[in-house]
């Protein structure tokens, strides 16, 4: 079995952007689900947050595939 | 049933999974490649894909009817999915008019390549490779940071880096921040996110078959056989999931596209 490190570490560095995602769709889904009406005012900042922390992974991904 | 297609794991010796290099197919014709580009599979089903967009739209709205019957029924609830849950709700009731047409295009062309990677013998989503999500990254970069200039001139760009209400001595260490993440990271991982699930999703189902068929085809043992079995009927709950990934991305893909338009039309609100 051979294969390359660099994928492992990017399976640890993804758990971060992971949870942060996770923590931003569970502010999301509370804060709709006490208030229905300010679902529209809500959904484009979870989904700016969203970009934002899962560029982390993105950018990991790319680091693992580029940097050898 | 997938395996024919795909790069054959090494007969003798261990099993070769397989790797991005085996999602770059040879190109269709070689000869182009002396005129700058070459012409693979990817663009291919680009071509398909709008002609495809275009012949099922324009037949559906073709004899419109008050009582409207499937397909133009599907093409209706599309458009007003785009135009009301993308355009309307993310851009606002003022000033959505006019971006109708580029989130619709946005948002059908990137379902439909997508999509080609679960349908068989197509099979591999056209933004699996990075230049084309590139392309379309690009597209709309230029769009919002064009749409900014015309709304806001030169100032647009202090609007767009320099957040309301923050004390001059945070500024220095916000404002480069927030040219990187606006004018850097922003466009990459608009396109990247889109190629690497993509990627993922196509690697999953290049694995799945090679793997397959290296435990059914070259093992011996009636045990790892089974297990071959197994990985098909485990590839097939792969596929519903990378189904549902493909909508998703399409649907973020879009709604990410709506958010920086609107972003750079009320810059100056935030």
């Amino acid at each position: 079995m051979s294969g390359s490190l660099n994928m492992i570490g990017y399976g640890l560095a993804a758990i971060g952007s992971a949870i942060g995602v996770g923590l931003i769709f569970a502010a999301y889904i509370n804060g709709v689900a006490r208030q229905p009406e300010a679902q529209r005012i809500l959904q484009p900042i979870a989904m700016l947050g969203f970009a934002l922390a899962e560029a982390l992974a993105i950018l990991g991904l790319v680091f693992a595939f580029v940097i050898k | 049933m997938f395996a024919f297609a795909l790069p054959m794991a090494s007969e003798e010796g261990g099993f070769v999974p397989p790797t991005v290099s085996d999602t770059h197919l040879p190109e269709i014709f070689p000869w182009m490649a002396e005129y700058g580009t070459g012409f693979g599979k990817q663009m291919l089903m680009i071509v398909l894909s709008i002609v495809l967009i275009s012949w099922f739209f324009t037949a559906a709205i073709k004899n419109p009817k008050l009582v409207p019957g499937k397909m133009q029924y599907l093409a209706e609830s599309g458009y007003a999915f785009v135009r009301n849950g993308i355009g309307r709700d993310i851009i606002g009731e003022k000033n959505f008019r006019p971006w109708i047409p580029l989130l619709f295009a946005t948002f059908f062309f990137v379902l439909l390549n997508n999509l080609f990677g679960a349908i068989p013998f197509l099979q591999l989503p056209s933004f699996s490779h990075a230049g084309s999500a590139y392309a379309m990254a690009i597209i709309i970069y230029g769009t919002w940071i064009a749409v900014g200039l015309k709304n806001h001139g030169i100032r647009y760009f202090k609007l767009a880096v320099t957040p309301a209400g923050v004390s001059p001595v945070m500024l220095i260490l916000l404002v480069p921040l927030e040219i990187i993440s606006n004018f850097i990271v922003r466009p990459l991982t608009h396109s990247l996110r889109l190629m690497a699930t993509m990627l993922a999703g196509h690697i999953i189902v290049m694995l799945a078959a090679s793997g397959a068929r290296h435990l059914i085809v070259v093992q011996e043992s009636l045990a790892l056989n089974g297990v071959g079995v197994l990985v098909i009927a485990g590839s097939v709950a792969m596929y519903f999931l990378e189904l549902l990934i493909m909508v998703l991305q399409a649907f973020v893909f879009t709604l990410l596209t709506a958010i920086y338009i609107q972003g750079a039309l009320e810059a100056d609100a935030h």
